[in-house]
């Protein structure tokens, strides 16, 4: 065969190919099916034992709640029918709709319900809480089950309700007795679909099918809560580490819902007509950083004061999103941005945006020796990685030294939890983002406890009691002006600092309708043409 | 020559317990918490500590290691700490894929590159030859996935002919399956290629200048008789001991190829494992793969022996 005769054979052959489309990508094939790449991993399946994000999202699918919160954030009954308050407010009696099922036929009883919550109060900050005044959580009947407190706790039901991870997911009571600190080895739910356990490719992919026992609620569904309808009969979603491969997907088609692009993507997918792009989250996200109160400098509250004073929320937040000044905000709060409790009290330092002579005053007054501070900055998170080079800057200008750890999220992990001295495998300040629902309220946000016993073990007397005084609010005029003093204690001891607020994207191919804006991806609603 | 095939697999037992022991040190010793990841950002240390305890990771260096390797006697390669997953599945899951991308990856890059490498070194020093050698010096420096990129925009994109990603199993049908394998392939393949172009041109022409060769011409043999029935086979035995040295190329390439591609496979998993400090998973895999390659070359070393005749074990 001669080299004419070959090249008019590729040329054939290219020509072919480019008419008939050796592979027309699917336009995501089947309109019954919806692939999805979440925004990290799925390796694991248990929302107690591990509160990710992304396993908390997963969840929302296979599980549900007794109670939930709406688009409004208004807590709204899901699986139960009605509730009970005794004029004590000690007795709390719930009754279940009825119909619901689980996915292995089997009835939701109250039992489930009892076994679920001891598990999940035994993980959760304020189920924690509630267990210091439990008294008795016990069955009545099949149907039926109560909460005995030994003092009220108006915020009982918010705390079954919240989105902030770990939500209360009912489960069988075979799975919900297993230690909160092992994981469940079935994933039997009564949500609105069921986990294809043989599909499972933990990294990979999990899939989920329509659970047609599913008992819907007749309202609207609104988030958690209402009639959470699936129009698929089967999810799936897709784990793609890398965002180009996820950006490419949704391009050809390959993907429907693409749940978290990266900025530096975005324009690209805005240009292409059959993309659609809006903001995933509107209660977006928060940066933080952590002082380790153990020792010095940062045990000293003149000098977290400086660090307060000398932080440009600016800064932090456009090395995360970039020049799109729509997508960020100044947070000089503990609390999200569009939160009833969201107050500045105690701000001024943060508020002064970057005041190196305050800072250098704070820096002399507290009697900073110029030790290096151990900053730990995780490299392989985007937001951490940014604001961690935001922090090394910061902290040279106002006379500080530092030993920056770029290291990766596990490695920060493990050491922060570490009580050794910072030159000895400890540390002094990481850096951390939260989801802006978890910080809605002193429900979701851990951070704020000064009780020692969370990273870096703040230690601040005053805020146990300001936070229980939450807790204990009878009305949300009261639950809001307790919400000041906890920012102005917070504020003052420079509990941590916030960074800022900033939103995120989510882009979807223009062919799927219903997708809307939440803290959790949500698939009653979404449809296929 | 079944003597030696024996001796050599019972050869790996020793380079397994070695590797077991160095990588099970080397975890051991890494910085990194799985107990921290699997609590999450809201957890406290205490339930750490917790979550740890019940992982066993609070057991000493010796505790870890004996149970571990009791386990791996027993052919048990241990229970995923994220996933609950038995070891051996998740590994058994991902095997496919994997297989499947090297496989397809070393058929192109042979079936490319010799012809390739054979061509050079007769037509040395023409501008074929140099073409050759200048693309095979692209292929060595372009990183795989900067070409994974390109070819995905190109071919997945721009003329939708081919998927951007993903891995269809061979049992949903061949031409689903290949046509998943043939970008990740190419963008594999290219450092290969250039690897067995470059050893095959420089030992075709040590080959080619053989007294031997000169016979066969003057005996009157066409070309390709004396290129590939005499001069090739002579070259062979280089050429294969490079092929067996590639696949740890292709085993490391993997990884960055099933990342673009989002791929299921062993790659991924390590990375995976690696990122979440699920050290039984980092364990079972890096046996694994040792195995495997104790495994290629004693492939290589008994293809020697069908190459050249003189080789006997």
């Amino acid at each position: 065969m001669d080299r004419r005769t070959v090249i008019k054979g590729l040329a054939a052959a290219g020509g072919v190919a480019a008419t008939t489309r050796l592979s027309a990508p699917a336009l995501a094939q089947n309109a019954k099916v919806l692939k999805f790449v979440p925004q990290s991993n799925l390796s694991n399946f248990d929302p107690i034992w591990g509160t990710q994000y992304v396993v908390r999202n997963a969840s929302n699918l296979v599980w549900d709640t007794l109670y939930g919160t709406d688009a409004n954030l208004k807590i709204q009954r899901q699986m139960v029918e009605s509730e009970e308050i005794s004029a004590d407010g000690l007795t709390y009696t719930f009754k279940l709709r009825p119909g619901l099922k689980f996915h292995d036929g089997a009835p939701v009883l109250a039992r489930d319900c009892v076994a679920s919550i001891d598990r999940w109060s035994q993980r959760d900050a304020m189920g924690k809480v509630i267990r210091t005044i439990q008294e008795e959580l016990s069955v009545v009947d099949d149907k039926t089950f109560k909460w005995v407190l030994s003092k009220p706790f108006p915020k009982l039901i918010e705390g079954l309700a919240k989105i902030a991870t770990p939500c209360c997911f009912i489960m069988p009571e075979r799975m919900a007795k297993t230690s909160p600190f092992k994981q469940i080895t079935e994933y039997v739910g009564s949500g609105p679909m069921k986990f294809v356990t043989s599909d499972f490719r933990p990294g990979a992919l999990a899939a989920f099918e329509k659970f047609d026992g599913y008992v819907p609620r007749s309202e609207p569904a609104s988030w958690q809560t209402g009639g959470k309808v699936v129009h698929f009969d089967r999810v799936e979603w897709l784990i793609m580490s890398d965002p180009a491969t996820a950006s490419a997907a949704l391009q050809s088609g390959e993907v429907d819902w693409w749940e978290t692009p990266l900025p530096d993507l975005v324009p690209l997918l805005k240009r292409n007509p059959n993309i659609k792009v809006d903001i995933g989250d509107p209660f977006g996200h928060v940066g933080a950083f952590r002082f380790n109160y153990l020792y010095p400098p940062f045990n000293n509250v003149k000098i977290r004061q400086a660090i307060q004073a000398a932080t440009s929320q600016q800064d932090y937040m456009q090395a995360i999103v970039g020049t799109e000044d729509a997508l960020w905000k100044p947070m000089a709060s503990f609390f999200t941005p569009g939160s009833p409790y969201y107050n500045e009290e105690g701000a001024e330092r943060l508020k002064a945006n970057s005041d190196y002579t305050l800072a250098k005053k704070l820096l002399e007054e507290g009697g900073y020796d110029g030790s290096p501070v151990t900053c730990l900055v995780a490299q392989d998170q985007a937001p951490m990685k940014a604001m961690g080079e935001i922090t090394a800057d910061m902290l040279k200008k106002i006379g500080m030294n530092i030993d920056f750890v770029a290291t990766d999220w596990g490695t920060v992990g493990k050491r922060r939890a570490s009580r050794n001295k910072p030159g000895e495998g400890g540390w002094n300040m990481f850096h951390t983002w939260m989801a802006g629902v978890t910080t809605l309220s002193p429900i979701g946000n851990s951070a704020i406890n000064a009780n020692k016993s969370g990273w870096g073990w703040p230690d601040i007397p005053e805020m146990g009691p300001a936070l229980q005084s939450w807790y204990d609010a009878k009305s949300e005029a009261e639950g809001i002006a307790t919400a000041k003093t906890i920012n102005k204690i917070g504020m003052d001891n420079a509990v941590y600092v916030p960074t800022g607020f900033w939103l995120g994207y989510q882009a979807w191919r223009s062919n799927v309708t219903g997708i809307t804006q939440g803290p959790c991806p949500w698939f009653w609603g979404p449809k296929k043409a | 020559m079944l003597g030696y095939i024996l001796r050599r697999i019972l050869s790996t037992i020793p380079v397994a317990v070695f590797v077991a022991l160095f990588v099970f040190s080397l975890l051991y010793i890494a910085p990194g918490d799985p107990a921290a990841v699997i609590a999450g950002e809201h957890a406290t240390p205490a339930d750490v500590e917790k979550i740890r305890k019940s992982l066993g990771l609070d057991q000493p260096f010796v505790v870890r290691f004996a149970e571990w390797s009791s386990k791996i006697v027993q052919g048990d390669l241990g229970t995923s700490i994220f996933t609950g997953l038995p070891v051996s599945k998740l590994i058994l899951q991902r095997m496919e894929p994997t297989i499947s991308v090297m496989l397809v990856t070393l058929l192109l890059a042979v079936s490319v590159a010799v012809p390739l490498g054979v061509v050079a070194a007769w037509t040395a020093g023409s501008w074929f030859d140099r073409t050759i050698m200048g693309f095979a010096v692209l292929g060595f420096s372009v990183p795989v996935f900067v070409v994974g990129y390109l070819l995905a925009y190109v071919f997945g994109l721009q003329l939708y002919w081919l998927p951007v990603q993903g891995y269809t199993s061979l049992a949903k049908g061949f031409w689903p399956w290949f046509e998943s394998l043939i970008l990740p392939s190419i963008a594999l393949g290219l450092v290969y290629i250039a690897l067995i172009a470059r050893i095959t041109r420089a030992t075709m022409l040590e080959v080619l200048s053989q007294d031997y060769i000169r016979t066969a011409r003057a005996k009157g043999l066409g070309e390709r008789a004396v290129l590939f029935l005499h001069a090739l086979k002579n070259a062979a035995v280089p050429i294969v001991t490079v092929i067996g040295i590639g696949v740890a190329l292709l085993i490391g390439g993997t990884v960055v190829t099933e990342s673009v591609f989002a791929i299921p496979g062993l790659g991924r998993l390590t990375i995976d494992a690696i990122l979440q400090r699920d050290y039984p998973v980092i364990q079972g895999i890096v046996l694994v793969f040792s195995f495997v390659y104790v495994l290629v070359n004693l492939a290589v070393d008994l293809v020697y022996t069908l190459l050249d005749p003189r080789i006997r074990y």
